[in-house]
């Protein structure tokens, strides 16, 4: 089951706004790991087409893991507003 | 600024734990919950063990809504082309140890079973949904005369000495007067911090520090339907028990951590918990996520899960770091309770912090309503112990006669109940846990080493036979009777 199908299970509301920013400056001038990359389990962070990351906030599961994984605090990472991101039902 | 007596920040089991305690004592009380209804945003691996807070509101426990109570335990130990599993039902779990109850219990004398094959005690655990326990909780509450507004998240914990948001206020660490929720602030004498594993608003007021993957795993699960009467073939159950599964060794690749299967009424929750720390320092980029598809796919869990519809997947952080990253409980102005203070404690078979969660909200609520009784009892008391903690300002803000900010000294109460109760005391016991289970030889060489003797004396080769003796002996010599070995066993003599 890829991830993109698991995270079609879930229940989301979407804010209009991100509430992850990537501050790619420090990415670039910092990190050469990149945990983000593959410590994510909705698997939201990958590089474009010019290097640059991004993160499809949109399918984010809270755990927070990204964030704490990031050393450089790189990751303006803050819960979604009242009401928006993941709605468990099940868990 | 408005105010109540007390705000809870975040619904969840610590916080609704201390609010039906502050409601049913007749405080006002205001929890404030980020998702749409409590539960929503978080996540379980899935059992609550009750054997430690049965007695603390026992009305409760009864109705709650509890998926199935734990009556068999297995751990599956993961080799490399092993799978060896240790399996116990045992009457205790089901509650017919007259030991593990508090007196209360309604089993006859004689511990006999009924028809459903149930010990008529209760049982010590219990798989559990959390947007279902936490609802229910919620209502509980309500009930009792608390407001929980849900879809209402906090931006901020409030500390006197600054205007809102200001760098001062962390540095000058004047006590917590309130919270700021977007444009609105609301005040309080106390604030229950009970926010949740990241702890960032905590954090953020300087009550404590910023996650470190050190000091917490990763954990995620999907949770997949199978009829009950599967579920049951499967674990060999009696209709309505439940089982819980845990594996170790291969299922994170070496890594702190395990797999973990609960059995829930028509569904069971099938997860992997993982030390942040090594997930992220990992050379090879592994997924996480992939982790969890490996896990299904191995051929002793395939079957567990076969015909199963996947219907949630869900992830979350845990505390792991031990007591020796719980922050403080309690300042002026405020108490942590729950996964905010880091109140979980991973023993490798027993995996706990709901019952923490709930047991400290308990004795936050009991030292709060003390801590009011003692300043409106003594009224010239209770204002001179407050002036005695606070930095010099604020103490005029209690307007009230009694009302007022409740001080580090007037809440110390919670830190002492916490510590006599078995939350700081397990966690005590367990100080030396956290670091012993990040030793990578148990989940690489131990249950291969494992698997491997066993599956020594359970082959038939097509050499002569050896006898059994010899087969075990030269197994055990071979994985187990080294100095690596002997070094673990005299560090784990601390478990």
């Amino acid at each position: 089951m890829n991830i993109d199908a698991k995270l079609g299970l879930d229940v989301f509301k979407l804010d209009k706004e991100p509430h992850i920013v990537v501050h790619n400056e420090v990415c670039a001038a910092k990190c050469r790991t990149k945990p983000c990359l593959y410590v994510c389990p909705a698997d939201l962070y990958e590089l474009d087409d010019q290097g640059r990351m991004t993160v499809n906030w949109e399918g984010c599961l809270e755990c927070g893991t990204c964030m704490i994984c990031c050393e450089y605090e790189a990751l303006e990472w803050r819960y979604p507003r009242g009401e928006f991101g993941v709605q468990y039902r099940m868990s | 600024m408005e105010k109540v007596d007390c705000i809870v920040v975040g619904g969840g089991l610590a916080g609704l734990s201390a609010a039906y305690g502050l409601a049913s004592e007749g405080f006002e009380v205001m929890v404030l919950e980020r998702g749409d209804y409590s539960g929503a945003k978080n996540v379980t691996g899935g059992r609550l063990y009750l054997s430690r807070i049965r007695n603390l509101y026992p009305e409760l426990w009864d109705e709650a809504p509890l998926e199935r109570p734990v009556t068999r335990e297995l751990i599956t130990m993961l080799g490399d082309g092993t799978a060896t599993t240790v399996e116990i039902a045992a009457d205790r779990f089901a509650g017919g140890d007259p030991g593990t109850r508090d007196g209360a219990g309604t089993r006859d004398a004689a511990g006999t079973r009924d028809a459903a094959g149930m010990c008529n005690g209760a049982p010590q655990s219990a798989t559990v949904v959390r947007a279902k326990l936490d609802r229910w909780l919620a209502d509980k509450v309500t009930e009792k005369g608390a407001m929980v507004v849900t879809k209402m998240k906090v931006d901020e914990l409030l500390r006197e000495g600054a205007a809102a948001g200001a760098e001062g206020a962390v540095a000058s660490g004047g006590k917590v007067i309130g919270i700021r929720a977007g444009d609105d602030e609301i005040g309080a004498d106390v604030v229950v911090v009970a926010e949740g594993a990241l702890g960032l608003l905590s954090s953020a007021a300087g009550l404590r520090k910023l996650p470190e993957a050190k000091d917490y795993a990763l954990g995620y699960k999907e949770v997949i339907e199978l009829p009950a009467a599967t579920i049951e073939d499967r674990w060999h159950l009696n209709p309505g028990e439940g089982a819980a599964q845990l594996f170790m060794g291969k299922v994170t690749r070496g890594m702190t951590g395990g797999g973990f299967l609960y059995t829930n009424a028509d569904s069971i929750s099938l997860g992997i918990v993982v030390a942040m720390e090594q997930m992220c320092s990992r050379g090879d980029e592994l997924e996480s996520w992939r982790l969890l598809d490996e896990f299904k796919d191995l051929p002793v869990v395939k079957p567990l899960v076969a015909g199963g519809t996947v219907a949630e997947y869900s992830a979350h952080a845990i505390p792991e770091g031990g007591i020796a990253a719980v922050p403080p409980l309690v300042g002026d102005g405020y108490v942590m309770v729950g996964d905010a203070a880091g109140l979980s404690l991973n023993a490798l078979v027993t995996v706990r912090g709901m019952d923490f969660a709930i047991a400290s909200g308990y004795y936050a609520a009991k030292a709060i309503v003390a801590a009011r009784k003692g300043a409106r009892g003594g009224a010239g008391a209770g204002i001179a112990s407050r002036a005695g903690i606070a930095s010099g300002a604020g103490i005029a803000s209690g307007a009230g006669a009694g009302a007022g900010t409740l001080s580090a000294v007037d809440l110390a109460g919670y830190e002492r109940s916490l510590r006599a109760s078995f939350v700081l005391q397990d966690l005590e016991t367990a100080r030396a846990y956290p670091a012993l289970i990040e030793n990578r030889r148990l989940f690489t060489h131990y249950p291969d080493a494992v698997g491997r003797l066993l599956q020594d004396v359970f082959s038939v080769g097509p050499g002569p036979s050896q006898r059994l003796v010899k087969t075990v002996w030269k197994g055990a010599r071979r994985d187990f009777l080294n100095l690596a070995t002997l070094h673990d066993l005299w560090e784990l003599r601390k478990l």
